[in-house]
Order: structure tokens, then sequence, then C-alpha cells
């Protein structure tokens, strides 16, 4: 029976980083691009919790650097929700002032 | 420390926490009054001058604080007075702007007050963890603010853009900072078994690369996850090849608040880089000085970025119509002469940086204030709504030359002193890089010479249809005259400045 060990959730992690920031680039509405950016920090959570549960640095030097990686994550998730809610808000105000959340009309602005 | 007593250094942030609320519950007390402006104004500068007196008050030393996730010294206070002087000038410039209506600017105090409290968090954060929350606290603000005129087409654009370019930068940063906890067991940058002390340590990179089965493989670990942290400060200070934001929410956002977010952020921003790159990649030997800890010649890398920053900034600059994307342009080419004092790695350079972000914030904001007093009067920011300003309000004009001037780094304006500091720490390091760094410098300024005087010809020799005068509030030509005249005093006599930024890091007297 294969074993789950901190290579898979790594590797699982990059993918779903690599997934996520893929899909900002290609993605044309502004709701999945915001989804997107919650994948890449989804993915993040999950190295950091890899590293929590299986440490790399066995003499962690300081007290409590193994904790450290599962508090990270709490704060992770909150700032996630905190950029989300203005993230929609803002596509909210975008789109009553031209009626599409699509990335490509957005170029007002240029040079 | 621990977390009560390190209440004692936390003062200006916790009266910062409180002007939040406040401000937010005096907007709505004063709702219906007939001087509600006024009243949220004095408010606001009652909170500051609240601030200013704690930060003023601080204890002298250095204190890492709640358990090393900020650390409290010179540097910190250094920058602080940086963000409270950018706050209280957009105080004293919003309410007079017509960019911010009047229902709202008690809603536009609060939420600068709360990327206050960010911006000093950041300026202080020795933990990865605290960078990354501080950066995110400024940054969720910043996206606010950028879109504050809701129904304006062009704010929730650049709102958008910046949301989405801040989302996956601070990803890609985070995603750094869980990489570098799995390499070290912390996320403690600064201190004792903190990142930096362990890099440092021979004995520990050693374990490293053998829990990371081999030295290749831990290097190219380590190098990965420095990068991405990077590109999160990178974005912050709006460096190549993070700076794609920066003028579309330059010209997107209310423009004194554009004043502020190309002073007040990227100053921050600079703060974070000097801790991370000081802990990280330098050590400090007595009596030696800066020496470097890795194998990757990174003051090199970010002396190359730095280049490709102020070269690309200053040509696209020549090109721009739109005062504020123009002004956005050349904030990203000072990224690039800031990150010049960085790439000598000494402490002459971080005293160079530091004296120069805080004329920065002088000229800078004056220079955007005569565009919010040009815009205020013909409803228009390119360069033609500047046509006969040189008679239709001659202060201004001269101010904005002045400012204009001092950008470009022609002595004996105040901009002459920083950048003459960043070559000089530049060639005192020495080695042909950086003499060569130092030179290319030299000619970005030259270029930029090139778009700053298109603005003053605009001004003195182009015709205006309109010849009537144009009128400038009272108090914007008070603080230009006074932005001024600082600007001309700091070209000729820094060294009081100098000073400061000596004591504030590495204690030591640069020239």
């Amino acid at each position: 029976m294969m074993t789950i060990g901190p290579v898979h959730y790594l590797v699982l992690g990059a993918i779903l980083f690599t997934l996520g920031a893929a899909g900002v680039v290609l993605r044309r509405n502004a709701v999945v691009v915001l989804m997107s950016v919650e994948l890449m920090l989804n993915a993040v959570n999950l190295t950091f919790l890899a590293f929590s549960r299986f440490p790399l640095v066995q003499n962690a030097p300081m007290q409590g650097g193994i904790l450290q990686g599962h508090v990270a994550v709490f704060f992770v998730i909150a700032t996630a929700a905190a950029e989300a809610a203005v993230g929609l808000a803002i596509i909210i105000a975008v789109f009553r002032s031209r009626t599409s959340i699509n990335v490509d009309e957005f170029d007002s602005l240029k040079f | 420390m621990g977390n009560l007593p390190s209440l004692r250094y936390f003062w200006p942030e916790s009266i910062l926490t409180v002007a939040v609320m406040a401000m937010f519950v005096q907007d709505l007390v004063v709702r219906r009054r007939e001087h509600r402006v006024q009243s949220l104004t004095i408010g606001a500068l009652f909170w500051l001058t609240l601030t200013a007196l704690a930060t003023y008050l601080y204890p002298s030393g250095t204190t890492p604080l709640f358990g090393g996730l900020i650390v409290h010294d010179p540097l910190r206070v250094f920058f602080a007075w940086i963000f409270l002087a950018a706050a209280l000038l957009t105080i004293l410039i919003v309410p007079k702007s017509k960019q911010v209506s009047d229902a709202r600017v008690g809603e536009f105090f609060g939420l600068l007050f709360a990327l206050m409290l960010g911006l000093y968090l950041m300026a202080s954060a020795t933990d990865l963890l605290m960078v990354y929350l501080a950066i995110e606290m400024v940054s969720l603000v910043s996206y606010v603010l950028t879109g504050f005129r809701r129904a304006d087409r062009k704010a929730n654009e650049a709102a958008l853009k910046y949301v989405i370019y801040g989302g996956v930068a601070s990803g890609v940063m985070l995603y750094g900072i869980s990489i570098l906890y799995g390499l070290f067991g912390t996320t403690r940058v600064v201190g004792d078994g903190g990142i930096g002390a362990q890099l440092a340590d021979v004995s520990s990179r050693l374990f490293m690369a053998h829990a990371f089965g081999g030295q290749p493989a831990a290097q190219l670990a380590l190098v990965v996850a420095v990068v991405f942290v990077l590109a999160g400060i990178g974005y912050k200070i709006a460096s190549v090849p993070f700076h794609m934001w920066c003028p579309d929410v330059y010209e997107g956002a209310p423009t004194p608040f554009t004043a502020f977010l190309s002073v007040g952020p990227k100053a921050a921003g600079f703060a974070v880089a000097i801790r991370f790159f000081f802990a990280i990649f330098e050590k400090n030997v007595p009596g030696v000085g800066w020496v470097a800890v890795s194998d990757v010649p990174w003051p090199a890398i970010i002396g190359i970025i730095s280049a490709i920053t102020m070269t690309l900034g200053n040509f696209t600059a020549l090109v721009q119509t739109n005062l504020k994307r123009l002004f956005a342009y050349s904030s990203i080419a000072h990224a690039g002469y800031l990150l010049m004092g960085l790439a000598a790695a000494s402490a002459a350079g971080v005293q160079s940086i530091l004296v120069y972000l805080m004329i920065y914030v002088l000229m800078n904001v004056g220079a955007f204030l005569v565009v919010i007093s040009v815009s205020r009067a013909t409803g228009g920011e390119h360069i033609a709504d500047l046509n006969g300003l040189g008679t239709r309000a001659p202060i201004a004009a001269l101010t904005l030359s002045i400012f204009l001037f001092s950008l470009t780094g022609i002595p004996p304006f105040a901009g002459f002193t920083g950048k003459y500091l960043i070559f000089a720490a530049l060639v005192q390091k020495g080695g042909m890089w950086n003499v060569i760094l130092a030179v290319i410098g030299v000619l970005n300024s030259a270029v930029s010479l090139f778009y700053y005087a298109k603005l003053i010809k605009a001004m003195y020799f182009e015709e205006s249809r309109d010849d009537t005068p144009m009128p400038v509030p009272g108090l914007y030509t008070g603080i230009l005259v006074s932005l001024g005249a600082m600007v001309m005093v700091l070209g000729i006599y820094w060294a009081p400045l100098l000073r400061w930024a000596s004591a504030a890091f590495g204690g030591t007297t640069a020239t």
C-alpha cells in the first residue's frame, strides 16, 4: 500500500498553484479570475499544512515552529475572505457601470 | 518581549486603530450638519496629531515586540514620519480637491487611517507572516480607495485591475513564504533562530541541504522562494516586472489618493525590502560592514532590476499625455533609482534611500497638488491643461517647476541631494558594476529631464485659450509654497536629514 507523504501534498499544492495562476491569465470572467486567485491561496495553505505535518527541519529552532504553519493558514483564510469580499464588491461596481464583467472589455485605461 | 509589555511600544498603532473607528462614527454623527467637511477634517487632523505625538514619544532603542512579530527600532520611527507627512498632506488636500464628494469625506479619512495602520505595521514587520498581513491590509484598503468614485468607469476598472494584480502578487509572495517556512521551520526573518540567522550559520545550511536531499535541491528551493517573496515586494514598490498596475491605478484613483499611493505604500515597500534584504542576503560583520551570505549575487540582480525599472519608467513616460500617467511612470523610474541604493548593499546605500524617500514625499505630493489644482479648475488632467499656467497661476507654475527640477535631480533642489547620495553610495561601494549602474542612473536622469521640461514648456510657452487667472485655494498655495521652500532648503542644507537617516540605519555617518 502506498503511504501519502509530504511530497504528495507539496506536488498537489504546486499543481493547484499553477492551475490558479493559469486561470488568472486565461479566464475572461472577472469572478472566475477571483476564484483562481483563491485557488492560489488554497495551494499555499496546503503547502503550509504539509510542512507543518511533516517538518523537514527536525530540530525546529523555535518553540512552536511547527505549529506556526497551522496558525498561518488561519490568517490566510481570513485575509482571503476579506480579499474576496472587496473583490466582489468592486466587480459589482464595475458591472453597474458597464453591464459586463468580461476582463477583455476593460480597456478604457491605456497608454 | 511578550504581548502586554509590547503595548507600551504600540501607542501610535493603537491610536490609529481607534481613529479608524472614530472617523466612521463621527461621519455618522455629523451627517446632517452644515460644516461636516470642516468638522471631519479637524477630527482627522486631531487623530493624526495624536498619532504623531505618540510617534514622537516612542522610546528609543531596538526591541522585538509581540514575541518577535514586529520590531521597534529607529528605522521604523523614520518611516513612521514619512507616512505621517504623506497622510497630513493628503488630509489637507482632500476636502477642496473636488475629487471626493463632501458626503464621503469621512469615509475616505477612516480608510486612510486604516491604510496608515497597515503602513506602520509594514515598516516594522520582522516575521514573514506579519509582512504578508501588513501588505494585505495596505492593499485591501488601497483597492477600496482606488475605486472610491464608484460611478466612474475608469475608477472601478482601475480598482478591479488592482485587485487582480494585487491578489496574484500576494498569492505568489505567500507561496514563497510557505516554502521558506518549510525550509527553515519558521517564518521569523530577523532574530535568534530566524531565517537570517539560520542562513548565516553554516552548520544549519548543511543541515538544510541534508533534509532536502542535497545542496543543489535546497539551493534551488531557496532561490525560488526568495524570488517569489521579492515579487510581492516588487509589486508594492512598482518595480519591473510588477509595475503594470501602477499607471492604470494612478489614473483611475482620486488624485489626492494617487499622491498618497505614490509615496506611502512605496516607502513601506522599501521598508520591507530593506529588512528582508539585510536579514537574508547580508550579514553584519563588525569592522567590515555588510557581507553577502548566499552564493547568489542578489545585489547584482537587484541592480539589474533597478536599471530596467528606471529605463522603462523614463522612456514610457516620454510619450504620455495624461499627467497622472506621466507621474505614474515617473514614480516607476524613481522606484528604480531607489533600488540602486539597495543594490549598493551598504549602510550608506540604505541611508540614501531613507533621505530620498523623505524628499520624494515633499516633491511628489507637491507636483500632484498642482495637478489637483489644475484639474479642479479646468476639469482636465492632460499636459495641454497646463498651457499658460505661468500667467494664470504664477505661484502654482513656479512651484511645479521647482518640484519637476527636483524630481529630475538638478542642483540646488532637494532631488539632487537624494540622487547624489545614492550615486555616492554606489561609487563608495566600488567595483566596475556599481559604477556602471551609477552611470545608467545619471543617463536616466537626463532622459527624465526631457519629459519634465515638456510640462514646464507647456506652462510658460504654450498659449492657453483661457487667459483668466486660475483660482487656487489659499490653503493649496500655502502648502505649495512651504513644500517648495522645503525642497529648496533640503537641496542646500541636507546634513540634519542625513544625520537622522544615519541614526535610523547603521548608526554611522555617511560620506
